[in-house]
């Protein structure tokens, strides 16, 4: 296959985004922290606004003009989802609140319906508490037992121990697409053949990846797969779980109440066809159609272009962070996406982001949520540069330049 | 001293940075860095005041009446601004201790550290500070 390396035009980028010209602290915002939210493009904002300004009326509901075109939209919105992630079927889009909302949703319809005691749950030593509390409730209700895949000094899954691991009582296998603090991009295609083989589900958190790559569901087969709008330029509170019909068809209501149903009366309740039985309530209108457009936004520009644009940002900025004296990177996974960990010898990363945000700079430090990892490298937690196709080498330069005057100033 | 004038003359002593982050944040390090360390045998889990990513220990004793703390963090930032807070507290009763408004860390520019989303422990040590001179009240009065 040839194929055309388009270049992407960061200046005209960044000018999609409003926000990037702000100051903070007398500096121009030098934007690290997408991995935690990633900022928006002006026609996300505007899909946002017009909706309140033209479009607002509540959905599935009313024989009105508005509501039925606003009801029009967020179906368009789940077909430009299903077809993004290349599901099936769009009944197999499922809104919700976001990531952990997703996961939260299968967790308690599974479990309920399909854990007991002496089952195994397996998870990884890198996920996200996100992709770890659910599981740890659900075992600690049911007396089903927790296993986790641990990681070698790369930060890479070790798939023989995962090997060893399967056996007959693994029912679910949780595990993160792309992890949000080392990089790591898991070989989930393979981590649910092997799940498959012993009849295990499997949930992929897909988080962060979803903003970085391609991600084709059909293509790795998983059961489940997650993500949260904010992280992929879209709004925050709404999510998407992507559920293969027959297993969404098997779990039960997860939240029910208005739009779940297809009649109810005091003695029975038949609920609606997929996707409503899941979508409980008014959901997040304008979030379902500003994701969509956020998606529209970063498949005009390409994700085959962003991966390559963003690869060459990580290496630029791991080849100038590797020249940091006492730097040390935390996860070196050959397949890695996006984000950058690092630890200081001698240097607590609050002080280090302390230091960088005076000097403009927002980078996320702490234990990013992934408090076992942390303790697992046996460090208080990591300094993350997290990057997004908005970012430019010349804000990689400053960034060392302010690390260093940080090292600088604490010692 | 006074409370209220500890905390003017750490304002003076901050007035001459201006508005340069730099030196003020190179004068908070090198507060941290003078802070009288705690005593190792105080450094325990019980001593833990747990902010999102610095730790700070914390150690509260009654001396005639007056309250002496030492402290410790992980983070150097951290343990500056403990630093500038035990001096203001220190040697002080109880109730002037319960009492104390700390507004001088508003007036030298670092309001932001206050804020119970910055995770430092700050606002958390202040609390226990204020805890533990109000039991030690109760102790002495009992
Ligand atoms: C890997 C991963 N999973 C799950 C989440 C949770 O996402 P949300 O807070 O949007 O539900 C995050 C967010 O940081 C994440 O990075």
């Amino acid at each position: 296959m040839t194929q055309h390396k388009i270049k992407l035009d960061v200046t005209k980028i960044r000018s999609d985004f409003p926000i990037l010209s702000r100051e903070v602290n007398g500096q121009p915002l030098i934007y690290f922290d997408s991995g935690a939210t990633a900022q928006k493009p002006r026609i996300v904002i505007d899909t946002l606004t017009n909706y309140y300004l033209h479009d607002n009326a509540n959905i599935h509901r009313g024989v009105h003009k508005l509501s039925q075109d606003i009801t029009t939209k967020y179906e368009e919105a789940r077909a430009t989802i299903q077809k993004h992630l290349n599901a099936q079927h769009i009944h197999e889009i499922v809104f919700t609140c976001g990531a952990t909302d997703s996961i939260n949703l299968v967790a308690a319809t599974f479990g309920k319906k399909f854990i007991k005691a002496g089952d195994e749950i397996i998870v990884s030593e890198m996920e996200h508490h996100s992709n770890i509390l659910p599981w740890q409730m659900l075992c600690e209700e049911t007396g089903a037992t927790l296993k986790v895949i641990p990681i070698n000094d790369a930060g890479e899954l070790k798939m023989d121990e995962f090997k060893s691991m399967l056996s007959n009582k693994v029912k679910m296998v949780a595990v993160t697409h792309v992890s949000n603090t080392l990089g790591t991009i898991n070989p989930v295609k393979e981590i649910t053949a092997l799940a498959h083989a012993v009849d295990a589900c499997v949930l992929i958190d897909g988080a962060q990846a979803v903003p970085h790559m391609k991600v084709d569901v059909q293509n790795i087969a998983c059961d489940f797969y997650c993500f949260s709008a904010h992280k992929i330029y879209g709004p925050t509170g709404v999510g998407v779980l992507y559920g293969k019909e027959n297993w969404l068809n098997k779990l039960p209501p997860y939240r029910t109440g208005g739009g779940t149903i297809k009649s109810v009366s005091f003695n029975k309740t038949i609920y609606a066809d997929l996707p409503l039985k899941f979508e409980a309530g008014t959901p997040h209108i304008e979030g379902g159609i500003g994701l969509a457009a956020a998606i529209n936004y970063v498949n005009k520009i390409g994700l085959d272009t962003i991966a390559a644009y963003e690869h060459e940002l990580m290496e630029y900025a791991t080849e100038k962070l590797s020249e940091i004296n006492g730097l040390r990177l935390i996860g070196t996974a050959k397949n890695k996406a996006s984000v950058i960990s690092f630890f200081v010898d001698g240097a607590h990363p609050f002080d280090i982001g302390t230091i960088l945000d005076k000097q403009g700079i927002a980078v996320r430090t702490g234990h990013h949520c992934t408090q076992p990892l942390m303790t697992c490298y046996k460090i208080p937690g990591t300094i993350r540069v997290s990057l997004a196709f908005y970012n430019t080498k010349e804000e990689i330069k400053k960034l060392i330049d302010a690390l260093n005057k940080a090292i600088k100033m604490l010692n | 001293m006074e409370i209220e004038k500890i905390e003017q003359e750490i304002i003076d002593e901050f007035e001459l940075f201006g508005k340069d982050w730099e030196s003020k944040y190179e004068h908070l390090i090198e507060l941290g860095k003078s802070l009288p360390i705690i005593d190792p045998i105080y450094k325990t889990d019980d001593k833990l005041i747990r902010g999102c990513q610095s730790r700070v220990w914390l150690y509260s004793e009654i001396v005639n009446g007056k309250i002496n703390f030492s402290a410790d963090s992980d983070a150097i930032i951290t343990k500056g601004l403990v630093a500038l807070v035990i001096r203001v507290l220190a040697n002080h009763t109880p109730d002037e201790i319960i009492n104390a408004k700390l507004n001088f860390i508003n007036a030298i520019g670092l309001k932001e550290h206050l804020s119970p989303t910055r995770a430092n422990g700050l606002v958390n040590m202040i609390k226990q500070m204020k805890m533990d001179a109000l039991a030690l009240k109760s102790k002495i009065s009992s």
